[in-house]
């Protein structure tokens, strides 16, 4: 496998890689973790005249946490997001989901920022974004500005990053301080048998008052749709609910409420219509399960 | 792959466990005992484990330049014009070569399996005037590297005038289908059928008469190695030297040696370290050929290494047959007779093997039962993809899995139990010796015993009571039972049909008495290395760490055929048994000689030959070689030199057999299957290394189960594959496969000189109908009765929603 020629650059400084970045936005492709790029180089399918390796900026490196706030670089590795103990503790949902990505080559070379941007339809990151209504930290030539995820996504494999800026960091809340002390949190995927890639993943967040009542329900649903969405019709069913089996089973059945489901040679829209509501299920008795244990 | 994932207690099973594992080393300590049947660990290991393995692309040669190959983005067009002028400027670019350049030079790619009456159609090196798949070469580029190389493919302007394309075998066969080769008056290739008995007779008293359409899908075979070559011209004595990534050798400098017109002496091809084939690498290429065409051409070694695409689309598939079968019962479950009439999807040429592998089929589909009165028509087609070839079984997986199904559909159609229906039509060992429909004779096995045994092995009736229980509860467990028997160890030189043919051995005891042994097979993973030194340690008494086997190198080893058809050892170590023995005579001469006794006073002790009833006299074998190479004190009329040379032909196939069991759970909600247990009976005959034969079985199941469950080469309308990587095409993995319950059978074969029947191919022949009896069993509360592999998530869960639609 050769790619086609390209030059590689290697910035020193962030500042350095948004320069260059200003001047060859359009020609230059990012790499950081390199498992979605490299593979599209060597297969001769995209054609860069630039490849700009911002893979040692130490300060895109490095998880951060002022009071409940907490800030990961966008390099961090997969393995190093479900090794570490701040995130497993403030937010499992990430480790978790880290956890479920490719196979452990994939997750020791794969960085969390790298797979926000690609946006794959089927990509487990996007949806825990999502869930946990992470802020998308992007600098420019014109200094920095935040996006919710909620609006990052735009299309299939588009989000709202422009050819110039960079994703540095995503930044999100310690879910107990922000959703309570009774949250739990669930990814449950259904994988496509080659890749391993999600025909259909759910992720699900529910937070509950001391009567059981759930006070909040995120569900969040990969690779049903060209970009990850949630699933508010689920959501809607379960607020103010108290959480029980008969509840979930009917709430699931929303999951791909208002969606025309992708059809491709692995699962046909129907197929994956109900296998959102199969994760669904899946991930809110999960949730809910690990809800009332805290 | 795990080893032993045993759930119940080890000692239910036979999975190789670590206490009874020997290092060679270890096993040279143990000398009292014989090295066959001991589990010694691969001698290959400490190579191929730690990277120190040498494939064809870690070979390099100074001054090598680089191939890559423009193939056709189309399926079925007329190449209309080729113009390489923008590719031949690019600096670095040695060569272009499209088919008008070596049309003539190098003919078309020859084919081993000839069959009376088929039509072969040219098939060229590089395409000329047509392409027939996607895939299929149109130029070839040398280059300094092989990037180079490869933006100079991107450079090549061909235009393409597009042809109406056939992708189904079935429709290929309709009198309008677009039609492939100009010289033919349609798409068949050519047809083959067994018949014996009156089958007219047989369905017109039928009292049941049970129906079904199989369908084999059309496989990648997917060696861990994608094929590479290595090609060097010595201008000197005009040698020339392949390196490529084969199973055959000898068969491969045979070929090219007429293709490309050098004396075969000066064709030397080697096979080096061969990560895995299956089938896939027992071809003529046109890499094959063209690599050494151009380093004639340019006095430089010339290196293509294929990448996984190309591999998935240029590389021969397997399988791919559509099948309608009748099967004719009387009343009381027996089998009365059996039509049947398979299409094969043949592609787009005949390659090597490709016109034999559904005869095959054809020859074994009444699998281990009694059936009266046969008939199997093959109909093979040509479609616009990439030819099929052997792949793992090569035909005979496809017989099995068609009479495994057909004995679960009737049972239930019947309203009989599966594994009663299979005891009334089994073939017992009163019965043997068993002329087949097909006139094979089978020599041995108990096919009876041994599915008792595989049931007794799961606790058959106590699974049945859980799948009950689960039922109950809502869960779809399912058992499912093959019996198979097949063919192994091609084969004798004459027969019906001949095939296979002899293999070679020579051993020698070098001055130092160490021993070299060289086969004409070609092992390629299997652990071969291995397997023949305890073979020849046992015979003559040797140390293993003191035998060196060496393989594919057609200048080293004198002749050979090759490695297919789990044929290694019964044929390639029968030779070198035959060679062992004879050199034992010598040995024992000279020993005698040297002890001045007669040889019928010489015994034999590990390594050391002494005078019966005077064991003081004695010289080891080390002694006997220096006298053998100075030759100074000989007996009269032994020549000097102690080394055998031997071609075993073996008196027939081998006919291995046995039962597998497979416990499935299917996941209701979406379709998933679960392989829960795996239990195998297999009868390989005799067993030279439990560790080596566990591991072919394992593999092989693993294999079958990817036919089962995942795999699948699907092409849209226009014959662009879809399914072209490993992203899409899914390939079992390591967590996908069950905990195994492996045992083995033993019933005596005198069909060579070791007793051994062949194992590398049952495990793949059995776990297919095992698996799919066992998910169709699962889903029996739905009323499915069969469904087409790849038994997908999907597919089931759109079974199981109808089925709850409906009620």
């Amino acid at each position: 496998m050769f790619p086609a020629p390209f030059t590689y650059v290697r910035p020193r400084s962030l500042d350095e890689a948004l320069h260059f970045l200003a001047d060859h936005a359009e020609d230059t492709k990012v790499l950081a973790g390199g498992q979605s790029l490299i593979p599209l180089l060597k297969l001769r399918l995209v054609f860069p005249r630039f490849v700009l390796d911002i893979g040692r900026l130490e300060e895109l490196h490095g998880i951060h946490e002022h009071g409940a706030a907490i800030e990961i670089g966008s390099l961090l590795r997969h393995v190093e997001i479900e090794r570490s103990e701040l995130l497993r503790r403030a937010a499992p949902l990430l480790a978790e989901t880290a956890a479920e990505i490719g196979d452990v080559q994939v997750r020791n070379r794969g960085t969390i920022g790298g797979s926000l941007v690609h946006a794959d339809a089927a990509g487990d990151f996007p949806a825990a974004a999502l869930a946990l209504d992470a802020q998308m930290v992007i600098r420019g030539k014109a200094g920095e500005r935040v996006v919710a995820a909620q609006d990052f996504f735009v299309d299939l494999m588009t989000t709202a990053l422009q050819p110039d800026e960079i994703l540095t960091a995503v930044r999100l809340s310690d879910m107990r301080a922000r959703f309570g002390p009774r949250t739990g949190t669930a990814y449950v995927k259904l994988r496509q048998q080659a890749s391993g890639f999600a025909i259909a993943g759910a992720v699900a967040l529910i937070a509950l008052d001391a009567s059981k009542k759930i006070t909040h329900a995120r569900v969040a649903i990969t690779g049903v749709n060209g970009i990850p969405y949630r699933a508010t019709g689920v959501e809607a069913k379960l607020l103010g609910e108290v959480a029980g089996d008969s509840l979930i089973t009917s709430a699931s059945q929303h999951a791909a409420d208002g969606i025309d489901p992708l059809s491709d040679i692995h699962a046909s829209a129907e197929y994956r219509r109900g296998m959102a509501a199969v994760v669904t299920r899946r991930a809110l008795s999960k949730a809910i399960q690990l809800a009332t244990k805290s | 792959m795990t080893m032993a994932t045993s759930k119940p207690p080890a000692r239910k099973t036979n999975s190789a466990k670590r206490s009874n594992v020997a290092s060679p080393a270890m096993a040279a300590a143990t000398r009292s005992a014989p090295f066959s049947g001991q589990s010694i660990l691969r001698k290959e290991d400490q190579r191929l484990l730690t990277g120190q393995g040498q494939f064809v692309d870690d070979i390099r040669l100074a001054d090598t330049v680089h191939m890559a190959m423009l193939r056709s983005p189309y399926a079925h067009a007329r190449i209309v014009r080729v113009d390489a002028s923008r590719a031949r400027a690019l600096p670095g670019v040695l060569d272009i070569l499209t088919g008008p350049d070596v049309k003539d030079a190098l003919g078309v790619i020859p084919v081993l399996a000839r069959m009376p009456d088929f039509k072969y159609p040219p098939h060229y090196f590089l395409a000329v005037d047509r392409v027939r798949y996607a895939g299929e070469p149109v130029a070839a580029v040398v280059a300094e590297d092989p990037y180079t190389a490869r933006d100079a493919v991107e450079l090549i302007d061909v235009e393409y005038e597009p042809l109406p394309v056939v992708i189904d075998a079935e429709k290929a066969m309709e009198k309008d289908a677009p039609r492939l080769h100009e010289e033919l008056q349609n798409n068949v290739g050519g047809t083959y059928s067994v018949v014996s008995g009156d089958v007219l007779e047989a369905f017109r008293h039928a009292d049941h008469v049970v129906k079904a359409r199989i369908v084999n899908q059309r496989l990648a075979p997917s060696a861990m190695e994608c094929r590479a070559v290595l090609a060097s011209f010595q201008p000197s004595d005009g040698t020339l030297t392949l390196w490529t990534s084969t199973q055959i050798p000898h068969l491969l400098r045979n070929f090219l040696a007429t293709t490309l017109k050098i004396p075969d002496n000066r064709m030397r091809v080697i096979a080096p370290d061969v990560g895995g084939g299956f089938g896939s690498k027992l071809n003529v290429y046109p890499e094959d050929a063209l690599a050494p065409f151009l380093a004639m051409k340019l006095r430089r070694p010339v290196k293509w290494a294929e990448s996984r695409r190309e591999n998935m689309r240029a590389t021969t598939h397997g399988r791919a047959q559509v099948q309608k079968v009748e099967m004719a019962f009387a009343k009381d479950g027996r089998i009365r007779g059996m039509r049947c009439r398979s299409i094969f999807d043949a592609g787009a040429y005949f390659h090597m093997f490709t016109a034999v592998g559904p005869t095959s089929t054809a020859n074994l589909g009444s699998g281990c039962y009694k059936i009266p009165a046969y008939s199997f028509g093959v109909t093979e087609v040509f479609t616009n993809k990439m030819s099929t070839d052997a792949y793992r079984g090569a035909g005979r997986p496809e017989a099995i899995f068609l009479i495994e199904r057909m004995m679960d559909i009737a049972a239930k159609q019947l309203g009989m139990d599966a594994v009663a229906l299979r005891h009334k039509n089994l073939i017992t060992p009163k019965d043997l010796p068993f002329t087949t429909p097909a006139g094979r004779v089978y020599d041995s096995g108990n096919y009876p015993r041994d599915l008792r045994s595989v049931m007794k092995a799961a606790g058959y009736d106590k699974l049945r009571r859980k799948q009950a229980a689960w039922r109950a509860e809502g869960r779809l467990m399912g058992i499912g039972i093959a019996s198979y028997v097949e063919n192994c160890g091609p084969g004798p030189t004459s027969g019906k049909p001949p095939g296979g043919g002899w293999e070679s051995a020579t051993v020698r005891v070098e001055p130092s008495g160490r021993i070299t042994v060289l086969t004409g097979t070609s092992p390629h993973g299997q652990g071969e290395e291995t397997t023949f030194s305890q073979i020849v340690a046992d015979e003559l008494g040797v140390p293993m760490d003191r035998i060196a086997v060496i393989h594919g190198d057609t200048l080293v080893v004198a002749a050979g055929i090759g490695t297919f058809g789990s044929r290694n050892t019964s044929v390639g170590g029968s030779a070198i048994l035959m060679s062992c023995r004879k050199l034992k005579e010598k040995i024992t001469a000279i020993a005698a000689h040297l002890l001045e006794t007669k040889p019928e006073r010489i015994v034999w002790r590990a390594g050391q030959l002494t005078v019966k009833g005077a064991p003081s006299k004695s010289v080891t074998i080390d002694e006997v070689a220096q006298a053998a190479y100075r030759a100074r004190n000989l007996p009269p009329g032994v020549e000097p030199g102690l080394e055998a040379n031997s071609f075993y032909n073996p008196r027939s196939l081998t006919f291995p057999s046995g039962a597998h069991l497979c416990v499935v759970e299917v996941d209701r909600d979406t379709g998933e299957v679960k392989l829960l247990d795996y239990y195998a009976v297999d009868d390989c005959g005799r067993v030279i290394n439990p560790l080596l034969v566990e591991g072919q079985i394992q593999g092989g199941i693993a294999q079958g189960i990817g036919q089962a469950l995942y795999e699948e080469l699907l092409f849209d309308e226009n014959g662009q594959m879809l399914t072209g990587e490993f992203m899409d095409y899914a390939l079992p993995h390591a967590a996908h496969t069950p905990p195994y319950h492996c045992t083995r059978s033993n019933t005596p074969t005198q069909a060579n000189l070791l007793g051994v029947k062949g194992v590398g191919e049952s495990g793949t022949i059995g776990a297919t109908p095992a698996v799919v009896n066992a998910v169709m069993d699962a889903l029996a509360p739905f009323g499915v009765l069969h469904l087409d592999m790849p038994l997908k998530p999907e597919k089931l869960w759109k079974e199981m929603r109808k089925a709850e639609v409906r009620s």
